[in-house]
């Protein structure tokens, strides 16, 4: 029973000194908190933005079209008299989820596929290895046009092509990392044990490379979120009227050029900032797991 | 040399292959009956099924596909419903203006981005180096869209530098004889000075937003391999032999540090091709990328399939190029080959 009371004592210990590391960190460089902070407010645009909003992000007054930012209208209002400040914020959730349902989708399948590429090796990962190849032959974002325009022009297809084309980035931390724990110690000792080999690669394996792995679904949420918006900004996915930051964005295009800026500034700045958000998140997560990699 | 050469060659087979593949898959993935589609909403029963046959869409997917390699190699990518052109001759006629495009903004990242990785690797820690990693992250979460965006409303609207973003050449201008479809080179071989300022106002903005665009990654490559050679044994003895910083710096660190960078210009060129299809959108640019984004809205596909495969077939050719120049760099990979 010596193992089962060893981890009650061990984890405190542990967790203290992550979270003193942590702090440690975060002080040393302060955009990391910052970022955090930053993510927290997109998270909770994202959860309750719908609800607290001042107006209706759907409801057009055309006598009120075109106002610059005002106390009325924080953003102004758009070439429909729409409140950009809360399409902007209503925004948030529908980017958010594409990003998020797009990065879980290629962690599974990219993820699983690396580990399984480094575990086995031989055809698992020539397999493997010639599909990351041939997704990297393409521009990347003109792949994800092809699928999207293949596919149809849904949110759905824009999850899936964003989820295709950050395959061989997943395929290759996973594959690494699987790759130098294959004949560790901890592994040897549970195939001993009499684990079988999909046993080990989710048990054993998976669990000690999800820390490099948090970085990098950080690092290409941002990515995610710019594809997505991309995609949406020539006119594929997400349809209008719908608040999405890509689309706005493209909306104010034409307006930009007569003076009105506002309209693409605010939705473009939002997603500039989420983007930015992400990618400190995620260099400031790789510290905190990999202090050699430290920039 | 040869050797190298012929072994890249080799190498970029399977990949030209799996990109035929994939083009193929996503021609036959069209969303419905491609038969029903091709042969417009009014057709009958009847001239569906003649369309069909017409397509080979009634045989086996493998005589499918040999057909469609067929037309391939007979540079046939179809026609364009919205304009009945064959899509080929659409891509050669757009292709000039997007490559100009793109190489004008990677010319322009590289001149900015380069000297500002060496300044911010061998004054590490000082202001420069500040800048260059407040770019460095700053640049690669711009929506290049919004950036191209910003620019024209600063130097459009409020300054007036720049003209309309109405294309390669405002109204006044014609287009110079083709001699290698780049405005600003033609204009200048048969002499027509006026043409080239207007063609190099033209461009200056779409450019600027790619540069921007292509600068981060460039810049934080630059700086962490200068730093890295910086760091080395043979850089150590030629500050120790009394060689002064400029000959150190530039003869024997920056040489060697250019080899991580050039390896990278193959992911910032994967970017760089995605991000001009934005940037054509937005600056009204008559390239291949506007012409593939008409033809989604239009859903006329056929152009759509072109754009992408002609885009993976030029990024093939990038990638090897890049590596060719990597070994006309660095001696020990002609060695190895």
């Amino acid at each position: 029973m010596s193992v089962a009371t060893a981890p009650t004592v061990a984890p405190p210990v542990e967790n203290q000194s992550i979270f003193r590391h942590a702090r440690y960190v975060v002080s040393e460089n302060p955009v990391t908190g910052l970022a955090f902070a930053l993510f927290i407010i997109i998270a909770l645009c994202a959860l309750i933005g719908p609800y607290i909003v001042p107006h209706d992000p759907l409801a057009s007054e055309t006598t009120a079209a075109l106002k610059p930012p005002s106390l009325a209208h924080w953003f102004g209002t758009d070439q429909l008299g729409r409140d950009i400040f809360s399409r902007v914020v209503v925004a948030t959730r529908l980017d958010f989820v594409i990003a998020v349902a797009s990065v879980a989708l290629v962690f599974a399948i990219g993820g699983l596929a690396g580990i399984a590429s480094g575990y086995f090796g031989g055809w698992t990962d020539r397999i493997v290895g010639r599909i990351s190849d041939t997704i990297m032959a393409f521009p990347l974002f003109v792949l994800a046009m092809g699928i999207v325009a293949a596919l149809g022009n849904t949110v759905t297809n824009i999850v899936i092509a964003t989820a295709i084309i950050n395959f061989p980035l997943y395929v290759r931390v996973a594959r690494a990392e699987a790759n130098v724990r294959r004949d560790a110690g901890f592994v040897q000792a549970a195939r001993l044990s009499g684990n079988g080999e999909f046993r080990i690669l989710l048990t054993q394996i998976l669990p000690n490379i999800m820390p490099i792995m948090m970085v990098q679904i950080s690092l290409t949420m941002g990515y995610a979120i710019l594809n997505a918006a991309g995609l949406s900004f020539i006119g594929l996915g997400v349809r209008p009227p719908t608040p999405e930051w890509g689309i706005m964005v493209a909306e104010g295009a034409a307006n930009i050029i007569s003076g009105e800026w506002w309209v693409a500034l605010f939705p473009g700045a939002a997603l500039m900032l989420a983007v930015f958000c992400f990618n400190l998140l995620g260099d400031g997560l790789r510290d905190l797991v990999d202090p050699q990699r430290r920039t | 040399m040869i050797g190298l050469i012929s072994k890249r060659l080799m190498l970029i087979i399977p990949n030209l292959i799996g990109v035929v593949i994939v083009t193929f898959l996503l021609t036959r993935a069209l969303p419905g009956d491609p038969a029903a589609y091709f042969a417009g909403p009014a057709a009958t029963k009847e001239a569906i099924e003649q369309v069909r046959a017409q397509l080979g869409l009634d045989k086996p997917l493998v005589f499918q596909f040999a057909r469609y390699v067929n037309d391939l190699v007979h540079g046939d990518l179809g026609n364009s419903l919205t304009t009945g052109q064959p899509v080929v001759t659409e891509i050669r006629n757009r292709l000039p203006a997007s490559a100009e495009l793109t190489l004008a903004g990677l010319v322009l990242g590289m001149l900015i981005a380069v000297p500002l990785g060496i300044f911010a690797a061998v004054r590490q820690g000082s202001w420069i180096d500040h800048i260059c990693r407040v770019f460095a992250t700053a640049g690669v979460s711009l929506p290049v869209f919004f950036t191209g965006l910003l620019l024209a409303y600063a130097f459009y609207y409020l300054l007036g530098w720049a003209p309309a973003a109405l294309g390669r050449l405002d109204v006044f201008s014609t287009a110079p004889p083709s001699i290698t479809g780049f405005y600003l080179i033609d204009s200048l071989l048969t002499g027509r000075l006026d043409t080239f300022r207007a063609a190099l106002a033209q461009i200056a903005l779409p450019a600027l937003t790619l540069a921007i665009f292509s600068l981060a990654p460039i810049a934080r490559m630059t700086r962490a391999s200068m730093l890295a050679v910086l760091a080395s044994d043979f850089v150590r003895t030629a500050r120790a032999s009394g060689l002064d910083t400029r000959t150190v710096i530039i003869t024997y660190a920056f040489r060697n540090a250019m080899l991580p960078v050039i390896t990278t210009l193959g992911m910032v060129f994967s970017f760089l091709l995605g991000a001009n299809v934005l940037v054509e959108k937005v600056f009204a640019w008559p390239g291949i990328g506007s012409y593939a984004v008409e033809a989604l809205i239009a859903s006329d596909f056929a152009p759509v399939q072109g754009f992408v495969l002609t885009m993976a077939i030029l990024y093939v050719a990038l990638n090897l190029i890049i590596d060719l120049l990597y070994g006309v760099i660095d001696p020990r990979v002609r060695l190895e080959a």
